[in-house]
């Protein structure tokens, strides 16, 4: 039982880091149509900023601009590929992110090479004990955060100008355009969000007790994002938060109960959550939350 | 081009890839080896996204299956105890064909999912896949050898091993060893895959799988059977990277887990893109520029000034490549969203300029709606 508390409040604070790098995920879809396999860099980048600046800036300094960097890159990302987004389906767009990826990545491994970069984060390797439970401190930041951070997300949505034209883009692109909503400037402004959030996730998923800024750092936040994003539903923000939340106590709990479920292999936390993926994509093909598909004749 | 001068062309290529292993250092020709199995996996792939419109990030799963199937079922038994691998020990060809038929029939297994879905959420599902076979290859080790992988037998044909000896052949002075040999089962294999993915492109099928890309809806008022279609495009497009996969493993000699993970899915659906979506010819040309880029790179990275040593600060070959076919794609699909056969088709005949006007402009875009969800 005992076990159980603890790995529940682990896999909560550890959900809600991966929600937070797949909102910044659907954000970007929601807004835009494009599924952004750049995603996972973005978070690479972000840590690694901070990772390189926070013995000069100091740590707070570091996480701002961390956030600041990667919002800009994104934007960036976004601009490029916005150009065109008359011009190609979203679809093609999803590869020109693949791409986008490839040559972030490898510059970004390059750079880091062999230094072991840390987060420098103040709360260290500090441990919260509430009763028996046991918390690293980073996760109850973390969680904190996370709840902060979507709170203030929904309100922007819900009641701001911008989250209002970005609902009505994501409705319908040529409507919202013929009510004088910018497509461009939504788009532009999600994925600035988007990097936001994932240079502010990135700092989380690399600090204390995982293992540290390195060049896989990318790859395994995709392979967050994607199982959190397709459970949810791609198109809702609720299903993002639910989908991470799922993964995140699926591969706590996996990886807690590994002695009862050796005879699935070792490592098995990490795949877990495909397979549940999986598993919800065959009885509900758009994910938990995500809009029913409308064929129109 | 005009028809005359594209078969001369094509002559011409067929006749250098003929008398390549005359010339060519082992180098080149492991290198030549890997871009056939490129290709034949390319080649399934692009009759999946490029003329179904079907994303699939999954290949590699099934290049997986369809080499650890040939090692399983050619090899024989080998270690003892706890580190046993099985082996069912058959025939070399009749363990490639089961090889293929096993990858065939894991798309068969997919396809409840690989049909409901469409676009970009069977893009994200397949990357599922990639994983789940990753972990299934470190394992069960039993099959696979676990992480240090295992080695899959030599191919053999009615008693012609396709290795250094055995019997000796010698061609013009040249001794022909493994890999020269090798490379005429690798060209005699991708012939095969493309005639058959062209023939498919033509026929009945090919025209359903369009129908599907340009318009579900369309497609299934004309009378296609859109789920069967799309379970079958996927189920062909495994069973060729399972044949990509026997030619990998006879390639290669010994196969690891880490050569069939997301990079080598990301690497076919690079292939089939650049060379141009839908296209049998630019996936093949897809191949020998993605797949041999990096090993040529990294050949000769000593010579060329702008590439790091190994050690050194700046960017070191295997990056360069990297880097470079990641903006490759990306020019790519900005600037010419049909690829290198586009590129090629600059000029089409009054024929096909025809179609081009009757067709929906489907030319124009890459890939279809992922879907409105």
């Amino acid at each position: 039982m005992n076990q159980f508390v603890t790995l529940l409040a682990n896999g909560v604070s550890l959900g809600c880091i991966d929600a937070l790098i797949a909102l910044g995920f659907v954000v970007v879809f929601k807004a835009t149509r494009v599924v952004n396999f750049a995603h996972g860099s973005l978070v690479l980048l972000g840590a690694y900023v901070i990772g390189r600046v926070h013995e000069n800036l100091g740590f707070a300094g570091a996480v701002l601009l961390s956030v600041a960097v990667t919002a800009v890159v994104a934007a960036l990302v976004g601009a490029v590929l916005l150009r065109r987004v008359r011009l190609a389906e979203p679809g093609t767009l999803a590869v020109v992110t693949l791409g986008v990826d490839i040559v972030l990545a490898t510059d970004l491994t390059r750079r880091i090479g062999t230094d072991l970069l840390t987060t420098g984060d103040p709360w260290g390797a500090k441990v919260v004990t509430i009763g028996t439970v046991h918390i690293p401190q980073t996760r109850v930041a973390a969680a904190v955060v996370a709840v902060v951070l979507v709170v203030a997300f929904l309100s922007v949505l819900r009641f701001t100008d911008w989250g209002v034209a970005l609902r009505a883009a994501a409705e319908r692109q040529e409507t919202a355009s013929l009510m004088g909503i910018r497509p461009g400037r939504v788009a532009a402004a999600a994925w600035m969000l988007a990097g936001g959030l994932a240079a502010t996730a990135g700092l989380f998923f690399t600090a204390f007790p995982s293992p540290g800024i390195s060049g896989s750092v990318g790859q395994a936040a995709l392979g967050v994002a994607v199982p959190a994003a397709v459970l949810g539903g791609l198109d809702s923000t609720t299903g993002a938060l639910v989908g991470g939340l799922a993964v995140g106590l699926t591969a706590t709990f996996v990886a807690g109960y590994q002695d009862q479920l050796s005879f699935l292999g070792r490592g098995f936390g990490g795949v877990a959550p495909y397979l549940v993926m999986l598993l919800v994509l065959l009885v509900r093909p758009a994910g938990l939350f995500g809009g029913k598909e409308t064929t129109r004749v | 081009m005009s028809r005359p001068v594209r078969l001369a062309l094509g002559a011409v290529a067929v006749l250098l890839a003929l008398a390549a292993p005359l010339s060519l250092t082992s180098f080149w020709l492991q290198t030549g080896l890997f871009v056939m199995a490129s290709a034949v996996g390319a080649i399934g792939l692009t009759l999946l996204v490029g003329v179904t419109g079907q994303l699939s990030l999954g290949q590699a799963f099934f290049v997986a299956v369809g080499a650890y199937g040939y090692a399983f079922l050619a090899s024989d038994r080998a270690g003892a105890g706890e580190r046993v691998v099985y082996g069912a020990g058959w025939p070399p060809p009749l363990a490639a064909a089961g090889a293929v038929l096993l990858a065939g029939l894991a798309g068969v297994l997919f396809s409840p999912i690989a049909s409901r879905l469409r676009g970009i959420y069977l893009g994200l599902a397949s990357l599922g896949l990639v994983f789940l076979g990753q972990h299934i290859l470190t394992n069960a080790s039993s099959v696979t050898g676990g992480f240090n992988g295992r080695d899959a037998a030599p191919f053999r044909l009615f008693g012609f091993s396709f290795t250094a000896t055995n019997p000796d052949v010698v061609v013009l002075g040249v001794p022909y060893g493994a890999l020269e040999r090798l490379w005429y089962l690798g060209l005699a294999l991708l012939a095969l895959s493309w005639w058959y993915a062209r023939n498919l492109v033509r026929g009945r099928p090919g025209r359903a799988m369009a129908g599907i890309r340009d318009s579900e809806v369309a497609a299934a008022v004309m009378g296609v059977d859109v789920r069967r279609y799309k379970a079958g495009a996927f189920t062909v497009s495994s069973a060729y990277a399972g044949l990509a996969g026997v030619l990998f493993a006879v390639a290669y000699g010994r196969i690891v887990p880490d050569s069939f993970g997301l990079l080598m899915s990301i690497d076919l659906l690079a292939i089939v893109i650049i060379g141009g979506l839908g296209s049998v010819a630019g996936a093949v040309a897809g191949a020998v520029l993605v797949t041999a880029l990096p090993l040529v790179l990294s050949h000769y990275s000593g010579a060329l000034p702008f590439l790091a040593q190994p050690g050194e600060d700046g960017i070191g070959a295997a990056e360069a490549a990297r880097m470079l076919y990641g903006a490759a794609i990306v020019a790519v699909l900005l600037f010419a969203p049909g690829g290198l056969a586009q590129l090629v088709r600059r000029t089409p005949s009054t024929k096909e300029q025809d179609h081009a006007q009757t067709s929906t402009g489907a030319g124009d875009s890459a890939l279809p709606d992922p879907g409105r969800v």
